[in-house]
């Protein structure tokens, strides 16, 4: 495949904007709060556009179509699950957390339990959720150089990427992200919507490309417009395909030589395991929380959420749509690995259209190509901005320096973003073999077993203490994660060892999961035990030490919950607040 | 009787009005949780009325990927609504 310009240069316009952006509104810029929480003045329209704009990531523009196309029915659970998940920081979260007036969650986390220690511990969830989140941005960046610039290898273009975004952030702060954000979402907007209504029209409706799937009209013709490539022997057949309990779910019980009948429990149980850890962890991502400083008030909070909800709502109708599609007309795709595979569907659907309008469909893989480079430099942006917010704010501000002026933590920012971009870069060269939208799912689930009970418990339940939401969060969030990493890690090790041709060194572990399905699913979707587990120890512990309840527990849960009308709002941090807390 | 002033800060003030706020959330996440939770039993259950075809849909394809949105979009307001008007209340009633 040929290099195209008009995808080269739509790309390259959308890096070129960014970055532009970037160094416009740095001048703007200026206060320690300006980076952190962009002087708590964006309004309900900017910040719903921004948070959207930063939640869309690689896994929302590509990894939901590449899944769709690969799994089908199954993969469903994952766009809706990441709108509706919204809802639950709505009701419960959103207006009170920003009420409290922090700037980051560990601040929250320090100022409700009075307890500096406890500030360590939120850090430490943090970084664990953002590199987690941060490995599927690179891969998307990997993957979309890749498909530019044919022959490039895929840790190049994970590196271009994270040295421009390290850059912005650095130069920027959470000021300048909130422009660019708002930007990039209405460019995902634009770009994952108006190629497909294009592709639509020349290759037949959402509803007759997905008609043809259906095992009752297996024998009918094909309607009009609609085409189908034969599919390859790696793709899923129909029925398995467009049915729940699909290959996603049933995985570990196939694999374990169930029986279909056998498999369906294990795939119920994989599936409330999956909806619980995207609808909780979505309203404990800190990336996303951090977000909420931003407004000024707590019902400007609250309306952000509704609009957000609905702008991504809208947006993840569309990307389904190019999986369904994609499989009838470039099956191939299931036959590739890593960046070659399904995820890049988004990217290379629209090109067909060159067979029917030449030029046309360069331009419209190109518009795609610009928001795929939109999705994932900005949620990478969000994300080093919450995790550098981290080590400035937290760790440099608070525990190491205390004393520090602004000018100090402004500068400790700016090293930071460039130390976590180094990291997320390193990580994100070692995951080609993962699916996009599967690292994003588990960094929900350590999101949900963490951040999610202890923003629900402090901020509903008063006896709470510093012993119980501790010990609860680390406890959720840690079983979280080595369940996570364990079968990741093990999934690459299997994928390396079958590409080389060498022995499994954790064929062990292989053959325990083949005996145990059910344990499988329970490590690789732990949501389903770790979020009751964490919120059980959170209360059992509480009560066993309710004499630590902090004594102005009522003055807090007042401001948490006051209507700002009553004057008793707070802002936990204040910039003039001289040097630190 | 205390002032409002003093009202504000007391026990009775603060559990009347976390208790107004959390049986709304409550309300309202608990009709979400009963349709999200309830498809995959639907699924499984009743998996031939689920693949019923609608518009080239499978009747279970058609909820989850299109309508859900919108049926999460109408709690959302009803919520936003009910709370602002519950906020503005309580303001009202203890501003003055």
């Amino acid at each position: 495949m040929q290099i195209d310009p008009w995808i080269v240069a739509l790309s390259l316009v959308t890096v070129i904007v960014t970055i532009g952006m970037g160094f416009w509104t740095a001048k703007h810029s200026k206060s320690a709060s300006d980076f952190f929480v962009a002087g708590r003045s964006v309004s309900v329209g900017w910040n719903a556009s921004a948070i959207s704009g930063e939640y869309l990531s690689a896994a929302s523009f590509m990894g939901i179509a590449g899944m769709v196309m690969k799994v089908g029915y199954d993969a469903l659970w994952y766009p809706v699950c990441y709108a509706c998940g919204y809802l639950f920081l709505l009701l419960f979260i959103a207006g009170p957390l920003r009420r409290f007036g922090a700037y980051t969650i560990p601040d929250f986390a320090e100022g409700r339990f009075d307890s500096p220690m406890f500030r360590k511990i939120a850090v430490i969830f943090v970084l664990f959720i953002g590199f987690f989140y941060t490995m599927p941005q690179m891969k998307g960046a990997g993957t979309t150089l890749a498909y530019i610039f044919p022959g490039l290898p895929y840790w190049a273009g994970v590196v271009v990427v994270g040295v421009i975004i390290t850059f912005n952030v650095a130069l920027g702060g959470m000021k300048g992200i909130t422009l660019i954000q708002a930007f990039q979402c209405w460019m995902k907007m634009f770009a994952i919507s108006a190629p497909i209504f294009v592709v639509m029209a020349f290759y037949g409706t959402y509803g007759q490309n997905l008609s043809i799937n259906l095992p009752a009209n297996a024998a009918k013709p094909l309607p009009a417009h609609v085409e189908r490539v034969k599919l390859p022997e790696k793709a899923p057949a129909d029925k398995k395909w467009v049915s729940p309990f699909g290959s996603l779910t049933t995985k570990a019980a196939a694999a374990a030589g169930l029986s279909p009948a056998e498999q369906k429990p294990y795939s119920l149980l994989y599936t409330y395991s999956l909806i619980i850890a995207l609808v909780c962890g979505t309203a404990g991502l800190p990336h996303i929380l951090v977000r909420f400083y931003t407004n000024p008030d707590g019902m400007a909070a609250k309306r952000t959420t509704m609009w957000v909800m609905i702008l991504i709502g809208v947006f993840y109708v569309f990307p389904p749509m190019f999986g369904v599609i994609g499989r009838n007309l470039l099956p191939e795709l299931y036959s590739a690995v890593g960046a070659k595979g399904t995820d890049k569907i988004v990217l290379e659907l629209p090109l067909l259209l060159n067979h029917k309008v030449p030029g046309l469909g360069s331009i419209l893989s190109g518009l795609t190509c610009a928001g795929a480079f939109a999705a994932f430099m900005s949620t990478f942006s969000g994300l080093l901005v919450s995790m550098t917010g981290a080590l400035a704010h937290d760790v440099y501000g608070r525990m190491l320096r205390p004393q520090s002026t602004s000018h100090q933590r402004l500068i400790a920012f700016k090293v930071s973003a460039v130390l976590i971009g180094v990291v997320a870069v390193v990580l994100g060269m070692q995951v080609e073999p993962l699916e996009i939208n599967f690292m994003v799912g588990q960094a929900f689930a350590i999101a949900a077993a963490s951040y999610f009970p202890l923003l629900f418990m402090s901020v509903w339940w008063r006896g709470m203490t510093i012993k119980g939401a501790a010990t609860g969060m680390l406890t959720g969030g840690t079983l979280a994660l080595l369940g996570i990493t364990l079968t990741s890690v093990c999934d690459i090790v299997l994928i390396t060892s079958q590409k080389n041709g060498t022995p499994n060194p954790l064929q062990f572990v292989q053959d325990f999961w083949l005996a145990h399905p059910g344990i499988r699913i329970l490590c690789e979707q732990p949501a389903i035990w770790t979020v009751p587990l964490a919120l059980t120890l959170m209360i059992v512990i509480s009560k066993l030490t309710r004499k630590e309840i902090p004594a102005d527990v009522r003055m807090k849960m007042l401001v948490l919950h006051a209507p700002e009308q009553l004057g008793l709002k707070q802002e936990y941090i204040q910039e003039q607040q001289a040097p630190a807390h | 009787m205390s002032s409002p002033h003093e009202d504000i800060h007391s026990e009775e003030f603060l559990h009347k009005m976390m208790r107004r706020q959390l049986r709304l959330s409550i309300w309202c996440g608990v009709t979400f949780c009963i349709a999200l939770l309830g498809m995959p039993l639907l699924n499984y259950f009743l998996p031939e009325v689920m693949a019923t075809e609608v518009w080239g849909f499978s009747l279970t394809w058609l909820i989850l990927g299109v309508l859900f949105f919108p049926f999460v979009w109408i709690i959302s307001l009803v919520f936003i609504r009910r709370s602002i008007a519950m906020e503005k209340k309580v303001g009202d009633d203890y501003a003055n």
